[in-house]
C-alpha cells in the first residue's frame, strides 16, 4: 500500500536547512496497522505530513497504492487526500462553526455528493461512531473523546484505504484513549491501513508492528502480538 | 456552472460567522451610503441655486444712473444723470440683441394700498408689458399690462398673490374692482405669482400712468432687459449700453458711479462655475469615500483569510481543491459585498428621498437626488475591489500547503 524509497526532507528556514528525514525506506502493506514512535524531533510527524501529501519530500520515491507521489499538482494532491485517505489529528482539526454532521460529512461535499446524500451518509457514519444523537452539536460542546470520534467518522466516510493518525490520543484520558483505539481497531479489522504517529507505548502495543525513528531514520522495527485483544478485555 | 449545494455551504459559512459578515458588509454599505448622501446633497445645492436663478430670466440686465464721479469733456464731477423715456425709445430702437425691454420707475413714498377697510404698504413698480417676461412670472387671473395702458396713461394695476390675498380676504375676484393706491382709485386688471416670495409682494403700473401721478414728468429710474445671447455677447451687449448711454447723458463711459449695471447672466455664469467647483469636489470626495471603502473592504478580506488559515487547513485535508478555497472565498465576499452595496445604495435613496419629503421648501437645498447609473457604478466598483481585495488572500491560502495552516500552536 505504501513504499518508501531513500525518502529525504530537509526544512530551509532561512540560511539554516534541517535536515529531518534522512533516507527512510519503508514497506506498508494493505491493512496493516502501524505505529510509527520517536521522540520529538525524530521526524515522525514530517513523516505522516509527507505520507499525507499534506507535505512534498525532497529525494527518493513515495508510493501510495502504486502510484509515485511527487511533484503532483495541488488539485491531485487534494483530490488524492480526499479519496484514498483519512486524516485523524492530535487536535481533532473540526471546523468550529460545523455542527457534528456537517463536519462528517465535509470530505463528500468534495467529492460532489449532493447535500441530503451526503448527510444521509454522514448520519449512518456517526451511528457507527455511537455519536448519532449528538449530531447536531458543535465541536466546542464535545468532549475530547466525542470529538475525535467525530474526526475519525470524518475521516471514514470517504471510504478511505489508508488512515493517517497523528497522536490521536494525545489530547485524551486513558480511559478515553483505549475507546479511540477500539474503534481505530475495529476500522483496521474492515481491512483499512492505519497509521498512527504517537509516543505513547500502550497505543503502540495495539498495533501490530511499530517503526521507531531517531534523527530521521529508522531505528528499528518491533512487532507485536496482535496484544490488542489482550488489552481490550482488561 | 450555478452550484446550489456551492451556494449553500457558502450560505451556511456567512450565517455562521454573523460578526465577521457584518463587519465586511457593514464597511461596504456604510462607504456606498455616504457616498450616495454627497452626491445627492451636492445635486441638492446644485438644484437649489439653480432654482434660485430660474426665479428670474437668467438672461436679465438691469441697469440705472447715478451720479458722475468723473469729469467728462469739461463737465464736472457730482452730476446726477437721468434716464428717461427717451432713452427707452432710443434703446428699444436701436440697439440689437435686446429681447425684452422696460424702464422702471419706482414709488417710493406713499406705498399704501387699500380696498374698502384693507390696507397693506407694497412695493409699487411701474413698467412696460415686456416686464412680465424679465421677472419669469407667471398670470393667475386677468391680464399683464399692455401697451395701451401705457399709452393711455390708464389707472390700472396688476398685482401680486400675497397682495391680493391681504386686501381680498373674501376671496373675490379682484379682477375689475378699484383699489387705492396713494388714495387714487385704479382698476385691478390682472393677479400674477412669482417664484420669488418678494417679487410677488408688489403691484405693477404702468410706467406713464406713474409718472404722471408722481409727477415724474419722462423720468425713468432704470431699466431691465433680456437677451438671448451668451455670457460673453451678453458683455459686448453690456458694453455697448453703457457706450451709447454715455454718449447721450455725456459722461464717461469707465465712470461706475454714473450708471450701475447688474448683468444675471455674468452671475448666473459665476454660480456655474460655482456648481463646477461643487461637482469637481463632490467627485473627488466620492473618490476617497470609495477608496476608503476599497480599503475597508480589502482589510477586513485579508483578516478573514488569515483567520480562516486553519479552517482552510482542514478542508484542503479533506480533499479541497485550491480552486474550491478561492471560489469559495470569492462568492462569499461577492455575495457579502452586492448585499451590503445594495443596502446602502437604498438606505442612501432612501435617506435622501426622507430628506427631501421632510425639509421645508428652502432656498439653498432642494430635490437631493443621485444620478442611479453613478450610484450603480460605483458600488460595482466597490464589490469588485472587495473581490479583488478577497482574490489576493485567497490565491495565497490555496497556496498554503496543509501542514502549515494545520500546526498546532
Amino acid at each position: 500500500m505504501i513504499t518508501l524509497k531513500n525518502l529525504h526532507k530537509s526544512y530551509v528556514t532561512g540560511s539554516n536547512s534541517l535536515h529531518v528525514l534522512k533516507g527512510l525506506n519503508m514497506e506498508i502493506d494493505e491493512g496493516e496497522m502501524v505505529s510509527i514512535m520517536g521522540a520529538s524531533g525524530s521526524g515522525k510527524s514530517t513523516l505522516l505530513n509527507v505520507l499525507g501529501i499534506l507535505d512534498n519530500y525532497d529525494m527518493g520515491e513515495y508510493y501510495l497504492n502504486g502510484m509515485l507521489i511527487r511533484d503532483i499538482n495541488e488539485t491531485k494532491a487534494a483530490q488524492l487526500r480526499n479519496r484514498t485517505l483519512g486524516f485523524v489529528f492530535q487536535s481533532f482539526n473540526l471546523i468550529s462553526f460545523k455542527n457534528a454532521l456537517e463536519n462528517v460529512a465535509l470530505p463528500l461535499y468534495y467529492q460532489g455528493v449532493h447535500r441530503r446524500k451526503r448527510n444521509q451518509i454522514a448520519m449512518e457514519y456517526l451511528e457507527r461512531v455511537g455519536l448519532k444523537d449528538w449530531w447536531t452539536h458543535l465541536p466546542s460542546e464535545l468532549s475530547g473523546g466525542q470529538k475525535q470520534r467525530i474526526a475519525i467518522a470524518r475521516s471514514l466516510i470517504s471510504k478511505p484505504k489508508v488512515i493517517l493518525a497523528d497522536e490521536p490520543t494525545g489530547a485524551l484520558d486513558s480511559v478515553t484513549s483505549m475507546e479511540v483505539m477500539d474503534l481505530l481497531q475495529e476500522i483496521n479489522d474492515e481491512g483499512i491501513t492505519i497509521i498512527i504517529v504517537t509516543h505513547e507505548q500502550d497505543i503502540a502495543l495495539r498495533t501490530q508492528r511499530s517503526i521507531k525513528l531517531r534523527d530521521g531514520v529508522i531505528e528499528n522495527i518491533i512487532y507485536h502480538k496482535s496484544s490488542y485483544k489482550a488489552v481490550s478485555s482488561f | 456552472m450555478f452550484d446550489l449545494d456551492k451556494w449553500q455551504e457558502i450560505f451556511s459559512t456567512i450565517n455562521k460567522n454573523r460578526m465577521r459578515t457584518f463587519l465586511t458588509g457593514f464597511s461596504v454599505a456604510w462607504g456606498i451610503f455616504m457616498l450616495i448622501i454627497l452626491l445627492g446633497s451636492g445635486k441638492g445645492l446644485q438644484n437649489g441655486i439653480d432654482a434660485q436663478f430660474r426665479q428670474d430670466a437668467v438672461n436679465m440686465i438691469q441697469f440705472g444712473s447715478g451720479s458722475t464721479s468723473k469729469t467728462y469733456k469739461g463737465l464736472q464731477a457730482g452730476r446726477e444723470i437721468r434716464f428717461t423715456n427717451e432713452d427707452y425709445e432710443f434703446l428699444r430702437r436701436s440697439i440689437d440683441g435686446l429681447d425684452k425691454i422696460s424702464s422702471r420707475y419706482f414709488m417710493w413714498q406713499n406705498r399704501v394700498i387699500s380696498y374698502k377697510q384693507e390696507y397693506g404698504v407694497f412695493d409699487l413698480i411701474a413698467a412696460h408689458p415686456d416686464y412680465f417676461d424679465i421677472e419669469n412670472a407667471t398670470m393667475v387671473e386677468g391680464r399683464f399690462l399692455n401697451p395701451i395702458d401705457i399709452q393711455k396713461r390708464r389707472k390700472v394695476v396688476t398685482i401680486g398673490e400675497p397682495v391680493r390675498k391681504a386686501l381680498f380676504k373674501k376671496g373675490d375676484s379682484p379682477v375689475g374692482e378699484y383699489i387705492k393706491i396713494n388714495n387714487i382709485p385704479f382698476q385691478v386688471v390682472g393677479v400674477f405669482s412669482d417664484k420669488n416670495e418678494r417679487d410677488a409682494t408688489r403691484a405693477y403700473l404702468p410706467i406713464s400712468t406713474a409718472q404722471m401721478i408722481s409727477g415724474g414728468a419722462d423720468r425713468v429710474h432704470s431699466f431691465a432687459v433680456t437677451s438671448n445671447l451668451s455670457a460673453k455677447d451678453s458683455e459686448e451687449l453690456e458694453k455697448t449700453l453703457r457706450a451709447k448711454l454715455a454718449e447721450r447723458h455725456r459722461f464717461d463711459r469707465e465712470d461706475q458711479n454714473a450708471m450701475w449695471m447688474w448683468n444675471t447672466l455674468k452671475e448666473y455664469k459665476k454660480f456655474t462655475n460655482l456648481f463646477l467647483g461643487i461637482q469637481i469636489f463632490v467627485s473627488i470626495i466620492g473618490a476617497f469615500t470609495i477608496i476608503a471603502g476599497i480599503v475597508g473592504v480589502s482589510n477586513i478580506m485579508i483578516i478573514v483569510v488569515n483567520e480562516r488559515t486553519k479552517e482552510i487547513g482542514i478542508r484542503k485535508a479533506i480533499g479541497a481543491t485550491p480552486f474550491s478555497v478561492v471560489s469559495m472565498i470569492l462568492l462569499e465576499a461577492v455575495l457579502i459585498t452586492g448585499l451590503a452595496g445594495y443596502i446602502g445604495l437604498v438606505s442612501g435613496v432612501g435617506l435622501l428621498s426622507l430628506i427631501s419629503s421632510i425639509l421645508p421648501q428652502n432656498d439653498f437645498f432642494q430635490n437631493p437626488e443621485v444620478d442611479f447609473t453613478i450610484a450603480l457604478v460605483s458600488t460595482g466598483i466597490l464589490i469588485l475591489a472587495g473581490t479583488l481585495a478577497g482574490l489576493m488572500p485567497a490565491i495565497r491560502a490555496s497556496r498554503i500547503r496543509p501542514v502549515i495552516a494545520l500546526r498546532d500552536e
